[in-house]
């Protein structure tokens, strides 16, 4: 039974921690009772700073249904998630909607199945925040999973202390050698079961979409079927607009009913890598505006001038 | 004066209009109302009543804007439509209310639409609220989604003395009035929203962000939030695409998704952050309203815009109005026309369609001639934009989380035309995903049977 109904705006997506994990990552705790009390791994709210605001589309990163909370992690990429990123502990968002999407295929497998199962999960960049909530939702149902992380370099890992708790086996690498060791992910998943000689039977990789896209292309390669989570750009999330459309085993798929996680050796990812740029010169104009004021009219070679 | 021509309604210059998002449609003043009326020869047996999916009693309103009592009109407008702002301006009243005007054997029917929006704009200006049940029966209604169908079942419950809570899953309450129609032709702050707080003011509840099936469950809300019966009128479902190559380029939406963004993201607003496509040519394939409203969108944000037809002007499903409106503002038709294939540059965006001519064989099942293509006829369009508006498929959210809640083999939720009863005890149904995507109207009178069937449930339990 849901008590803090909505309407009480001061009660609602009032945000209780901010914290900046890394120079463009963020991570906030805020109130959402319906989120909290119904989500599973794998899912995702969308979330409205103000009235003007975008739709932005953000992982569940943890969730607590005894004090209605959620953990969303965000990453600045536009001017939208810029904004967000300027609130402080006891500021609210507009609006937080969710869950949506489906949850992870594996929460509704039976117990006994998944523990004779051997997971393998790869989280590039940001990707470890929706990874976190699976791996520690298999984690507390007793069904260990070995997880690596990857990043640019040593700034961008997120999340490695919660991991390594529920994590049975926990790799870090890093692109550049700044951190543990140097090296793309897909080093590290050869390196696990061609010298390592370990067997996955499950593997789930989520992060930027040339990473799962090349974790996809090296674990077919291997067999192991692999689950990838596509962030597409979306507007309602419920499967109104159809903006999310991806192509997976050459049927189309709307991420936000459909998805968002896909058998990650069916999915078509150069369609929807260029399908993610569609508002690019948009958000380049939104960028510079936020930055300078209403003051810039194109000319930088990046934002595709005045249209 | 002449009783067998209408008076007629003054309208933004279509030049000026094509420019902007006011208002499509000025109405009628108080002078203009009631010289109207005085056309209406107040028929005892009246057809416009059975023509209207509500059942307004038009005779009696229409007389009392005849003798000048705006707010008597307004109350028996009120006693059978909770939205008549919205109504008077995107009922089909042409098919409906006025299609069965006796005026109109001879002559021009009545305005009855542009009537109803006149009392309904004056009763607004007037600061005139519909005021709450004075007894409450103590039995709580869920409402799911806040468009036509589940605003008016609301309402109606209201009325009767439930207590009712509205469920929408999008951040505003209204809708396909909200998201879909755009505010050249339904003003969302002054009209929409303004008939939603006359909803609002019989006592309903309305909690926004609320995606059911996902958020919350029917059965939870019926077994652990203490409702006691339930209304699904959660509209339409997924937009539709053709399947045809170089339909996921970059620049092709759903009529959906541009609507959406134009209208309840307000993107067409720079003072939003939402982004829409900045088009030169656009080509909106498809004949209904929703494809009228898309390319008057677009040619509003400064693009040129065909609509892309396979039948021919006869069978455009789109009212009259609307496709006298958009040629007006100069959006170009090209009938009997199909595309095949969108072309797509190196970087994966739209440069152009190649369409075939068509022309029009036997009649198929739907009574209308099935358009055929002319062999060799294909050419290309080039455009920059493509924009879908092909109808919907239903949204499989609710009917896939609901125990016992049959749908048919168009996977619509079956339910009772009579009072939306479905397979499940105690849930109830109207509106577009009941019937697949229909009018605002006809999704009201949905509502309507609904809030009927709701009351004889619980009043019998």
């Amino acid at each position: 039974m849901i008590t803090c109904k909505k309407g009480e705006k001061g009660g609602m997506y009032q945000i209780t921690r901010a914290k900046q994990l890394t120079d463009q990552i963020y991570l906030f705790d805020l109130t959402a009772p319906r989120v909290a009390n119904s989500c599973l791994p794998g899912q995702f709210v969308i979330v409205k700073m103000d009235e003007i605001g975008e739709r932005i589309p953000l992982t569940i990163c943890d969730y607590d249904r005894e004090t209605g909370s959620i953990t969303i992690v965000l990453q600045t990429v536009g001017a939208s998630t810029m904004k967000m990123a300027r609130l402080q502990v006891g500021d609210t968002f507009m609006d937080v909607t969710g869950p949506l999407g489906r949850p992870s295929e594996f929460t509704e497998m039976p117990i006994e199945e998944l523990k004779k199962k051997k997971f393998l999960f790869v989280a590039g960049g940001v990707g470890s925040a929706p990874v976190y909530p699976q791996v520690k939702w298999l984690h507390e149902k007793g069904v260990g999973a070995d997880v690596i992380i990857g990043a640019r370099n040593k700034d961008l890992i997120i999340l490695e202390d919660q991991m390594k708790e529920v994590a049975q086996n926990l790799y870090v690498t890093t692109d550049d050698g700044s951190y543990v060791r140097k090296g793309l992910v897909t080093d590290v998943i050869r390196d696990l079961v061609e010298n390592q000689h370990r067997h996955y039977d499950y593997c789930v990789a989520i992060g930027p979409m040339i990473m799962m896209k090349f974790t996809a292309l090296l674990t077919k390669e291997l067999n192991i079927p692999t689950i990838v989570s596509l962030n597409p750009i979306m507007v309602d999330g419920t499967g109104m607009c159809g903006a999310c459309r991806v192509t997976v085993g050459g049927e189309v798929k709307f991420a936000c009913v459909d998805g968002p996680e896909f058998d990650g050796h069916l999915v078509n990812f150069d369609e929807a890598m260029k399908r993610q740029q569609m508002y690019k010169t948009y958000e380049g104009r939104a960028i510079l505006k936020l930055q300078e004021g209403d003051t810039h009219h194109g000319g930088c070679g990046n934002c595709g001038g005045e249209v | 004066m002449d009783v067998l021509k209408k008076v007629p309604v003054r309208e933004q210059a279509a030049k000026v209009r094509a420019t902007n998002f006011e208002e499509v449609c000025y109405g009628y003043n108080r002078e203009e109302a009631m010289e109207e009326a005085s056309r209406c020869i107040n028929c005892k047996n009246a057809k416009c009543v059975q023509g209207c999916p509500v059942g307004i009693d038009i005779p009696a309103f229409i007389h009392q804007v005849k003798e000048g009592d705006f707010e008597k009109a307004s109350r028996i407008i009120g006693e059978a439509s909770a939205l008549p702002a919205v109504c008077g301006r995107v009922c089909p009243q042409e098919s409906q209310c006025e299609g069965k005007c006796i005026r109109g054997i001879k002559g021009d029917p009545i305005s009855i639409g542009k009537l109803e929006r006149f009392v309904a704009d004056w009763a607004r200006a007037e600061g005139i609220r519909p005021e709450p049940p004075k007894e409450k029966n103590g039995k709580k209604v869920a409402v799911i989604g806040s468009g036509p169908a589940g605003l008016t079942c609301a309402g109606d419950l209201a009325k009767l003395g439930y207590d009712v809570t509205v469920f929408e899953a999008l951040h505003k309450p209204g809708g396909v009035l909200v998201y879909g129609i755009p505010e050249f032709r339904l003003p969302k702050e002054e009209v929409v929203q303004a008939e939603i707080e006359n909803v609002k003011a019989l006592g309903v509840k309305i909690e926004t962000n609320v995606v059911v099936g996902r958020s919350v469950t029917i059965d939870t809300l019926l077994e652990e939030e203490g409702y006691d019966a339930v209304f699904i009128g959660s509209g339409a479902g997924l937009p539709k695409f053709m399947g045809i190559p170089g339909e996921n380029a970059n620049g092709v939406f759903s009529a959906n998704e541009y609507l959406t963004r134009s209208n309840l993201m307000k993107a067409f607003d720079d003072n939003y952050d939402t982004p829409i496509a900045v088009s030169r040519k656009v080509a909106v394939v498809g004949g209904g309203n929703v494809a009228m409203d898309a390319a008057r969108t677009a040619l509003r944000l400064g693009a040129e815009v065909h609509i892309v037809y396979r039948r021919s002007e006869a069978e455009l499903p789109a009212r009259v109005e609307e496709v006298h409106h958009a040629k007006e503002e100069g959006i170009i038709f090209d009938l009997l026309t199909n595309p095949k294939e969108i072309l797509v540059d190196e970087n994966g965006w739209v440069k152009g369609m190649i369409c075939v001519r068509m022309e029009l064989g036997e009649p198929d099942e739907s009574g209308r001639r099935r358009p055929v293509e002319v062999a060799g006829s294909e050419f290309t369009l080039d455009l920059d934009t493509v924009i879908m508006s092909l109808g919907t498929s239903p949204n499989p959210l609710i009917s896939s989380t609901t125990e016992g809640l049959e749908t048919n083999r168009w996977k619509c939720i079956i339910a009772d035309e009579d009072n939306g009863k479905t397979t499940k005890e105690g849930v109830y149904a109207g509106g577009d995903a009941v019937t697949g995507a229909a009018t605002v109207i006809l999704a009201m009178g949905a509502g309507k049977a609904g809030a009927k069937g709701i009351h004889e449930y619980l009043s019998n339990k």
